[in-house]
């Protein structure tokens, strides 16, 4: 899992944020991280290339579909989907997320651990 | 087939990763290019922000992969590819583990065949042998069978039982079946009712016999086996309801046994049916052997209870004749043993096999021990490239794997070779087996040897491959990478594992020689055991039964056999001819009745020991060689007058009387109502059931007797003393002798007396051949590993001893300082090796004669040897190290 720890804040939590990106529209590798940068405000230093070995798993765990298309930009590109197994799973994954920060939230909230 | 498809697309996978990521970049650049950087500058920020471009294809590409089977794979092509480059050092160690997984799969699949595989009847588990021992009963001791069951018995254990599904009793005889071809002898198994229903084999063809074809005054049948059905019928189903002459009395065929069915342990042609006269059955005829079937879920210990409740029941129903007392046989103190039927087949033959598995199991380890030292050798060599991957981050695990992946792919190479050994030598054991080794027509290679083969090579390739393994690819593997330079010589601690290994063979090496040591002094002792006749290769022998459908009359009988013994003995090359019921060392099964003495008070109700009888013609003795040491022998006269003469052993001789010459005159009888027969001659010692046994008290009557029970031997050895012994001509002339007096009666059992004698000791050959095979296997083995270490150590010590040589010792020191080294490990081998086969010595106790399991001849002779060995394969590389060239050494990078 070292590898995963290099590449990422937490196992899993790229995957997360690239189902959740997919799930508003379907888009191309380099768009989806102009996207995490630019909602997480920059806040979340992603390194680029870090998403396609995230991407390359989620293909194979057939939680997204790649089809090859045009962008914006007039360029050959790979255009990502989610798939309904992908869409499932992202609740998943959402909903323990929620509870792992609620309970991390709880223990740091100052003053009510008496 | 998800992950099939996966696998076939993987390569389009990898390129559209590829031309993904570089359109990626390419997008990248454009719009940094846009926001008014250099293009040059904008490639190399893309770069950067997308990290290590090499890794992260490689990441992305992993995910398609599994990473622990394509990693095995290419060990697995790495491995191959060394062995290949190391011809020599693949040759020797494939040859050696080969050689020692074949001798072991084929000593197995004997185990596997004789000891471990299930007999070949229905749930075969439920059958026991209905065994019983006597031990109140003199003599008796020396049955092998223990005290056989009387018709009576099975009566009552029959009928009375409550743990048995069936029971019966057989026995096997040999008949006369004529009318087919030439008058042939068949092995006959006379079976009662209960005994093929205990066995449950079907017949190929037909049916059993049922219960009311027990019937002494009912119509005759008989079954066929399948060997003899072909043989003489040509596998003629029409054969059922045909008749077949046996002992000249019609039979009717009713069934065919299938093939490969066995009695027991004995090979037949014909079964018929016991038929016991109920109203003639006493208690005594202890001659019939027990068979049963368990009911389910019964055990022998409660079958065993059964018996014992049912022996006073057996005494009160029965009788010997009125006025007899019914329980004089409380006396014999009779037991039930009963005893799987599968251990009755095996014999004692088992504790044998596993004593010549285990020498070869230890041949083996000798194997795995002189591989390792290879490997260690090998691996040495290769110290830097494990150093340099262990350097470039790979884990010690991961080199433990590329190590014995190699090795493992040895050791099943050398398995795949060793089953084609494994073929050969199973043919070889099956040749060299001991004649009468039980089921040896069902040894085969069959599914279990070759998982025992598969099993053996991946752990001995497990074997020798972990010793080097682990001690080089632990943490300090770096430090080998430092070592790259010249060093003066190699440390103690290197070659710690490679002198134990030696060590360790040397010990092995000496258990094993000791062991075959034990049996060449077995086998000495053997040969030096008076067998009771001479000159073993030119005494010709031949069985010829006269049954009472041919010659009623038991003189015409003798007169008979009188008549052959005078056509044989006018054979031109024939010395001398005579007959006697069996020669020693036959295994036909023999009389044994107890013998009362005039001279001695019996008290009432007790029945004094049994001996072993015999019946001889005049002039057998003097024959077959077998020393009178008083008296003389039988002769016609007395024969034809019936006069009460008898010979006694002389153990029975002193037994009785003190002194073999004081017997003569003294009078025996056998029951209390007999007249009494004077003892004119007192016969040496014979060992009747082999050299090894014990010889038994014997007592010769002549073959026509006044007697009620046999009033003439009907089945007989005739023995010939003549130079053209065994010869295919001397046999034509024999037979027709015999058929010039009556055509009818087939020739049995023709063989040499040397062959008899050979049969009994082949139990001891055999186990001596296998033994010295193992031993000399071993010593080979041993030899070569002290000589391949010793010249290993020398050669790495070739700069140290050139240095030594420049400084002035002299070609004697370094010869001593070499062979003192390697005479150290062979003592300590040796040492190990005698403490060990001390021990384990032991175990083969029982297969040893005439020496004790820790003979201190053949511990010293060994030791000796081996040390003298061990010096031998020190000297060689020894001398190479005083020849070293002191600048060369010095020079040697």
């Amino acid at each position: 899992m070292k590898k995963a720890a290099q590449r990422d804040l937490f196992p899993g939590a790229l995957e997360m944020m690239i189902l959740r990106m997919l799930k508003r529209q379907p888009m191309h590798g380099y768009a989806l991280v102009q996207h995490i940068k630019r909602t997480s405000q920059d806040l979340l230093q992603v390194e680029e290339g870090s998403l396609y070995p995230a991407l390359q798993r989620l293909l194979k765990e057939e939680f997204v579909k790649a089809e090859w298309g045009v962008s914006s930009t007039n360029r050959r590109v790979r255009i990502y989907k989610l798939t309904a197994a992908g869409a499932k799973h992202l609740e998943r994954e959402v909903s323990s997320f929620e509870q792992m920060l609620d309970g991390i939230t709880r223990v740091l909230a100052p003053g009510e651990s008496s | 087939m998800n992950w099939l498809k996966q696998l076939l697309s993987r390569r389009q996978q990898y390129r559209e990763l590829s031309e993904e990521i570089e359109a990626h970049l390419a997008e990248k650049v454009e719009e940094l290019v846009a926001d008014g950087m250099s293009w040059e500058e904008a490639t190399q920020s893309a770069r950067r922000e997308f990290g290590n471009l090499g890794l992260i294809e490689e990441n992305s590409r992993e995910v398609w992969r599994w990473p622990s089977i394509e990693d095995f794979l290419l060990d697995l092509r790495y491995g191959l590819r060394t062995l290949r480059k190391n011809p020599l050092f693949t040759v020797v160690g494939l040859l050696t583990i080969a050689i020692g997984i074949g001798a072991n799969a084929a000593v197995f699949s004997v185990v596997n065949s004789v000891l471990l595989k299930p007999l070949h009847y229905p749930k075969a588990e439920e059958l026991v042998e209905v065994h019983q021992i006597a031990p109140g009963c003199a003599g008796l001791a020396d049955f092998e069978n223990g005290l056989l069951l009387s018709p009576s018995m099975y009566f009552t254990y029959a009928e009375q039982n409550r743990t048995f599904q069936s029971l019966g009793v057989w026995i096997p005889d040999t008949a006369n079946v004529t009318g087919l071809a030439e008058p042939e002898q068949v092995h006959l198994v006379y079976v009662s009712d209960g005994v093929l229903q205990a066995l449950g084999t079907p017949p190929e063809v037909g049916r059993w016999f049922s219960a009311a074809e027990q019937d002494p005054h009912g119509p005759e049948r008989a079954v066929l086996s399948y060997g003899y059905w072909q043989r003489r019928f040509g596998g003629d189903r029409a054969v059922i309801g045909r008749n077949i002459m046996v002992d000249s009395k019609p039979r009717e065929i009713v069934g065919v046994m299938p093939k490969g069915f066995r009695f027991v342990d004995a090979d037949f042609d014909v079964v018929a049916p016991l038929a016991f006269d109920r109203s003639k059955v006493v208690l005594a005829g202890f001659g019939y052997r027990g068979i049963a079937r368990l009911k389910p879920g019964a055990t022998i210990a409660e079958a065993n209870a059964d018996i014992t409740r049912m022996l006073p029941i057996w005494m009160d129903s029965w009788s010997n004749g009125p006025g007899q007392d019914s329980h004089i046989y409380e006396q014999w103190k009779i037991t039930p043993m009963i005893r799987p039927l599968k251990q009755a087949v095996i014999g004692n033959v088992g504790e044998l096999l596993w004593v010549v598995m285990g020498t070869i199991g230890l041949v083996m380890l000798v194997a795995c021990a002189n591989v390792a030292n290879l490997m260690l050798v090998r691996v040495e060599a290769r110290q830097q490239e494990l150093a340099v991957r262990s350097a470039l981050g790979a884990g010690w695990t991961r080199i433990v794997r590329v190590l014995l992946v190699e090795s493992v792919m040895l050791g099943l190479m050398g398995g795949v070779i060793g089953v084609g050994l494994t073929y050969a030598g199973v043919r070889f054991l099956v040749l060299l087996g001991p004649a009468n080794l039980p089921r040896l027509n069902e040894i085969s290679i069959d599914a279990r040897t070759l998982g025992f083969t598969l099993v053996l090579s991946v752990l001995s390739g497990l074997l020798f491959g972990l010793i080097p393994a682990l001690k080089y690819a632990g943490p300090r593997t770096s430090l080998a990478l430092r070592s790259v330079g010249r060093t003066i010589s190699a440390s103690r601690e290197r070659h710690r594992v490679r002198n134990l290994l030696v060590v360790g063979q040397v010990a092995m090496a000496l258990v094993l020689l000791v062991s075959a040591g034990l049996m060449i002094r077995t086998f000495e002792a053997l040969r030096t055991v008076e067998p009771g006749f001479t000159d073993a290769q030119h005494l010709q022998l031949m069985r010829i039964s006269i049954p009472d459908s041919l010659i009623r009359e038991p003189e015409r009988v003798t007169r008979t056999q009188n008549a052959i013994l005078d056509k044989l003995a006018a054979i031109p090359g024939v010395k001398s001819a005579a007959f006697i019921s069996e020669m020693q060392m036959e295994g036909f099964d023999s009389a044994w009745d107890e013998v009362y003495s005039e001279d001695k008070v019996y008290a009432e109700n007790v029945i004094p020991p049994m001996r072993l009888y015999k019946y001889v013609s005049p002039g057998s003795l003097q024959t077959a060689g077998t020393r009178l040491i008083a008296g003389r022998e039988i002769t016609w006269t007395e024969v034809y007058g019936r006069r009460p003469v008898v010979l006694v052993s002389e153990n029975l001789a002193r037994e009785l009387w003190g002194e073999p010459s004081a017997a003569i005159g003294k009078h025996v009888r056998e029951f209390q109502n007999l007249p009494w027969n004077e003892v004119i001659g007192v016969v040496e010692d014979v060992h009747d059931k082999g050299v090894q046994e014990k010889a038994p008290e014997i007592v010769y009557w002549p073959p026509l007797l006044q007697g009620p029970f046999v009033p003439v031997t009907r089945t007989v050895t005739f023995v010939m003393r003549s130079d053209r012994a065994g010869t295919e001509s001397f046999l034509n002339e024999v037979r027709q002798a015999v058929w010039s007096v009556n055509s009818n009666l087939p020739l049995a059992s023709v063989r040499t007396m040397q062959e008899v004698y050979g049969k009994s000791l082949a139990r001891t050959s055999f186990t001596l051949v296998m033994l010295g095979i193992a031993g000399a296997m071993a010593l080979a083995l041993g030899i070569i590993g002290i000589y391949g270490v010793m010249s290993y150590t020398v050669s790495q010590r070739k700069r140290e001893i050139g240095i030594r040589l420049a400084l002035g010792a002299q070609d004697g020191h370094v010869l001593q300082m070499v062979l003192r080294q390697g005479t150290k490990l062979a003592l300590l081998g040796v040492t190990i090796g005698i403490a060990a086969a001390f021990g384990l010595s032991r175990l083969m106790a029982n297969l040893l004669y005439g020496v004790t399991a820790h003979d201190p001849l053949t511990f010293l002779a060994v030791a000796a040897l081996l040390i003298l060995v061990a010096l031998l394969a020190c000297y060689i590389p020894a001398r190479r190290a005083t020849s070293v060239d002191p600048m060369v050494a010095l020079r040697y990078e």
